[in-house]
Formats: structure tokens, C-alpha cells, sequence
């Protein structure tokens, strides 16, 4: 029977011939990884199992990047005993504040994520790295303790949904579009236990910042992991950040889908999901006059070059409102200083923006811009619970970097087309 | 067998609304643990007691990979998960922490808030006292009943660490 992507990398790394949907299997880890909320208890459970040493420390990385810079006491000690336990375990890919960033943009920038790995990390958005044609999933601490332990996970093969992409996308139009469009079709659980496999010729027209943006949220349609078909452009990003050697994986041709759905790239438009779940989502032309407190521009899903890039283009062209504060998060160090040499910076606080240094802080209400009872924010961060960016009775739009720049300065949520003539 | 009384909640309850992530610095289980619902329930610490059942509906547990979720309502005294569907990370979470969940759509919807509910996890069946009906759940995978009969993964592996 033909496999998919992902059920072809998973065998390999399971030592089998072949694996089938539903089978449980023990899959060998390419890289496990951890930040300051999850590393602490999976600390603790690594103790536990009584081994004295992790499985390899060149197979580990550890970056504190939620409350960091630390917010508190209570997040210094977690920072402490994280930044100690990999001291004493010489994990090589520890990442300090100055020389870090938001994880899933600072592994695959590190190359620390290559086409063919499988990755395991205590972060739900670790599926990012399927952009690059690699299998990753999010996990909680104690399977990181185990990872790192042992070197190896239990998995349940998934099926999986292809999704073949047609054309190219048009004028502000972004990866983050086309991922809230596509939880907007099948729903926060509409990929539930499987993998997303993206495949066509529109592929290659998206960059790598989209094609990551489109796996880091796989998870928000519930899936397992969401995967790229390796392409040119991969390999040049690969080669370019990596000394490691890719393995392409091809689903086959006989390989069986749950369900396989087609998308039209230039009939996507901006689109934002409505508080509370990533679903509710509407195109820009049917949004009305809702006014907004707060603009995020960042995160692990929309913290990269091109989103600041995108943001500057619209922000160029105006202030910030009055009535509303803009912060804008490069999500890793080497960003933000490209994006300082290319004057985006300077574009945005002459706009009237804050600028930060790299943090999840406000995605998760951390830290870094929580919101007050009553308040609306637009981010391009990629949950929009309740109380996820604050106070219970608050309001999340999520977004594309274009679409919370025009919102920032329109002052309710805009089209870019509004702003930039 | 567990048997106790039910908090029945919707779909797609969040790991945000489990344990908001302001919480997450915290990390003496006790307290912790008091914040368990707070943004979807405020009264369900104060009347949560040991053995009682938590019932919902699709998805629950969608959204971060935080093992704090599954872990506040273990220490809230809930002694097992009955929803029509789980979010995948929320699952395994749950299963390696050695907190007992089931799947079943039936049981799901017919029971309600308040209701008194006995379950088998060995055979996943599930006893509604209050309406007097029995429904019956998937029953786990054997590997996954290895590692709930360890009480978690970490005693699982440990036993295995300690054979080699």
C-alpha cells in the first residue's frame, strides 16, 4: 500500500519497511526540543527515570523565549533551572537571551530542522518545521523527558489530508491567509489526529516565511503535523542555514487521503478569524467598523523578515491611531537586526509603534502587552481563545501582518488596500 | 472503578481556559492546581471533589502542548475524562501523566451536569446511575494500557531503563 509523506518518513525512522494508519510505532528523534514553560516539568520527569545522561546533547535544544525577557520571580526561577540543567548536561543548542528568539523561527534559521528529521517538542506549534519537508508535533513535557531520555517516541501513524495548491497569491495576500482560509473551511478539528500534506505547483510560489506560517498552524485545525513538498527553494533555504544533508521524502503515488482538497491561491483573500476560535473566520470585504485597542505584530507564526517587511510597506503610509497601541516583535535576534539594517525599525517606531526584543510575551498574555477587560486586539499571533491574550472578556482578531498594520492605523480592523493608495 | 459526579462542559474546551497561561510560572502543584478551570468555570474548584468525572464534548484540550492542563485537573481530584473527541496533544499528555480519558460520542452527549457516572476504564464501559443507561467507549490500544496500568509513561520507561 502507498504512504504519504509523512507515513514514509515515520517508517524509516521507525526501522520498518512500511507503517499504516492507526499503527502504533517507537520512531528514533532527530531533535528534541523544549522552552522555559515546558523544560521545567519535563525536568523534573527526566529525573524520574533515573538515567544520568541525555541521549545526545547535539540533539537538544532549550529556548527560553515565553516570558523572557523574565516577566517575574516566578519566571526566573523556571529560566534558572532550565538555563542550570543544560549546563550540567551540556545541551549544545541552548539559546541565552541576546543570542535567541521565538523557537519555531529560530531552529529552522539555526538548521537545526532539515527535510526527512523527525522532531519532537513541548511546544504545540513545533509542526512548524514541516515547512521544510521534515515531520514534527508538538508534545507535553513528559514526552520531552522521554526524548531526551531515550531518543525515541511512541507515535500513532496518521492519516492525512492532502491539499494541493493551485496558482499564486495576490497583492497582500500571505501564508497566514491561506492557513486561517483553511481552518475556516475544515474547522479547529477538522484535521484532528492526521497530517495536512500540502503538495502542487502552487507550492512553489510561496516563500519559505509563508510555507512556515501554513505548518506552524497546522495544529489550530487540529492537526498532527502539516508538511511541505520539498522543492528547490527548501534546498536553497536548507543549504543556506544547515551543514546537514536533506532527505526528500515523496508521498506515493498510490498513497491514500482521508480527504484531498483543492485551493485556488489567487481567489484567497485577506481574511481574519473572529474571536473565539481560530474558524470564525470572514474575508476582509465582510468585516465591518470594529474597532480595536491593540495591534501584535510577531509570534512564531508571523514573526519573521517578510512579515516585517509587509507591516513597514503599509505602515509607511501612515500613523499609528491614537487609540491604539502597536507592538511589533521581530522573532529572533539575526530578524531583528536585518530588519534594523533594512530601516523597518525606523519605519515602525516613527509610525508610533513599540518594537521588542524577541518574545512570545503577549501571544499567550504573558507579558509584553496583555489586555484589559473590554479590550480588542488585532495579532497575527495564532489563538484567539478566551482570555488568551489576557482578560477573560477580551477579544482576539487574528490576522495578517498587512492587516494589522492597516488596522493600526485606521484604528478598526482595515484592508491595506485602505492605507496604501 | 471510578465513580463520581459529573461537570459537563461544550466543545473545543481550550488548554487556555484549563490552565490560563498566566498561571504557567507557577510551580507549586497546590496552587496551581487552585486556578484548574477558572476562565471556563469559576465555581468548579470549590466544588470539585476526589473521584468526581469531567464530561465535554469535540476537541477537548485543543490548543498548546502544555502538560500543566491534564496535570491541574489530576490534582483537581477528577479521576477521568469522558468527551466525544480529544485534541491529539492533550491526549497523549493525559495518557503519559496516567490520567484516564475515553472517547465516546454517546456518553457524551446523553449525560448531563450533575450526573452520578461509574466507569470501567479496562473495558471503557461507562454507567450513567442518574438516567439508568450504559454506553460503551474504545478501549486503548494495548501499548497505551501498558503505560496507564504504570500510572504514566516515566514508570513505564523507568521499568524499561532498569531491564537493560
Amino acid at each position: 500500500m502507498g504512504m504519504t509523506m509523512t507515513q514514509k518518513i515515520l517508517a524509516v525512522h521507525a526501522g520498518m519497511k512500511e507503517v499504516h494508519p492507526g499503527q502504533m510505532i517507537k520512531a528514533r528523534l532527530d531533535l528534541v526540543l523544549g522552552n522555559d514553560i515546558t523544560t521545567p516539568v519535563a525536568i523534573e520527569e527526566f529525573n524520574r527515570i533515573g538515567v544520568k545522561k541525555v541521549f545526545d546533547k547535539g540533539k537538544i535544544a532549550i529556548v527560553p523565549d515565553h516570558f523572557t525577557p523574565n516577566k517575574d520571580i516566578k519566571s526566573a526561577e523556571n529560566c534558572r533551572l532550565v538555563r542550570e540543567f543544560s549546563r550540567e548536561m551540556e545541551i549544545e543548542h541552548y539559546f541565552e537571551i541576546g543570542r535567541m528568539g521565538i523557537e519555531h523561527a529560530l531552529i529552522p534559521e539555526q538548521g537545526l530542522a532539515v527535510p526527512g528529521d523527525v522532531i519532537i517538542g513541548a511546544d504545540s506549534h513545533t509542526c512548524t518545521y514541516g515547512a521544510l519537508g521534515a515531520f514534527s508535533t508538538g508534545m507535553g513535557s513528559t514526552d520531552m523527558a522521554v526524548g531526551m531520555a531515550t531518543g525515541e517516541a511512541w507515535f500513532k501513524v496518521p492519516e492525512a489530508i492532502r491539499i494541493k495548491l493551485k496558482g499564486r497569491l495576490g497583492e497582500w495576500v500571505c501564508g497566514k491567509d491561506v492557513i486561517l482560509h483553511i481552518i475556516g473551511m475544515i474547522g479547529v478539528d477538522g484535521a484532528r489526529y492526521q497530517s495536512m500534506e500540502y503538495c502542487g505547483e502552487g507550492v512553489g510560489s510561496l516563500s519559505m516565511d509563508d510555507r512556515f506560517t501554513i505548518a506552524n498552524m497546522a495544529i489550530e485545525a487540529g492537526a498532527k503535523n502539516g508538511i511541505f513538498e520539498v522543492d528547490g527553494r527548501t534546498l536553497e533555504y536548507v543549504s543556506e542555514h544547515s551543514d546537514r544533508l536533506p532527505v526528500i521524502f515523496q508521498a506515493d503515488s498510490d498513497a491514500k487521503y482521508s480527504r484531498v482538497i483543492e485551493l485556488n491561491l489567487p481567489e484567497i483573500k485577506p481574511t481574519v478569524a473572529f474571536p473565539h476560535l481560530p474558524e470564525n473566520t470572514r474575508a476582509i470585504d465582510d468585516v465591518r467598523d470594529i474597532n480595536i485597542d491593540q495591534v501584535v505584530i510577531g509570534s512564531c507564526t508571523n514573526g519573521r523578515l517578510e512579515d516585517l517587511r509587509m507591516a513597514a510597506k503599509v505602515l509607511k503610509c501612515g500613523k499609528v491611531n491614537p487609540r491604539v497601541r502597536a507592538i511589533i516583535i521581530p522573532a529572533t535576534q539575526k530578524i531583528y537586526l536585518q530588519a534594523m539594517k533594512e530601516g523597518l525599525l525606523e519605519i515602525f517606531i516613527e509610525a508610533g509603534a513599540v518594537v521588542s526584543t524577541p518574545t512570545c510575551g503577549p501571544c499567550l498574555g504573558g507579558h509584553m502587552g496583555v489586555l484589559a477587560k473590554g479590550e480588542r486586539a488585532v495579532a497575527t499571533t495564532n489563538r484567539n481563545f478566551v482570555g488568551r491574550m489576557g482578560h477573560p472578556e477580551s477579544e482576539i482578531y487574528l490576522a495578517s501582518p498587512a492587516v494589522a498594520a492597516a488596522s493600526a492605523i485606521k484604528g478598526k480592523i482595515s484592508s491595506p488596500e485602505e492605507v496604501v493608495g | 472503578m471510578i465513580k463520581g459526579k459529573v461537570f459537563k462542559y461544550g466543545d473545543n474546551v481550550d488548554t487556555d481556559v484549563i490552565i490560563p497561561a498566566r498561571y504557567l510560572n507557577i510551580s507549586d502543584r497546590a496552587e496551581l492546581a487552585s486556578h484548574c478551570m477558572e476562565d471556563i468555570d469559576a465555581e468548579f474548584v470549590k466544588n470539585v471533589k476526589p473521584g468526581d468525572i469531567i464530561a465535554a464534548g469535540k476537541n477537548f484540550g485543543c490548543g498548546s502542548s502544555r502538560e500543566h492542563a491534564p496535570l491541574v485537573i489530576k490534582l483537581s481530584g477528577i479521576k477521568c475524562i469522558i468527551a466525544e473527541t480529544f485534541a491529539r496533544i492533550f491526549y497523549r499528555n493525559a495518557i503519559n501523566i496516567g490520567l484516564p480519558i475515553l472517547e465516546c460520542a454517546a456518553a457524551a452527549k446523553d449525560i448531563e451536569n450533575g450526573d452520578l457516572v461509574e466507569v470501567d476504564i479496562k473495558t471503557g464501559r461507562i454507567t450513567n446511575i442518574t438516567k439508568c443507561r450504559f454506553y460503551q467507549a474504545e478501549s486503548f490500544p494495548e501499548f497505551m494500557q501498558g503505560i496507564m496500568e504504570a500510572e504514566g509513561l516515566i514508570n513505564y520507561v523507568r521499568k524499561r531503563v532498569k531491564d537493560l
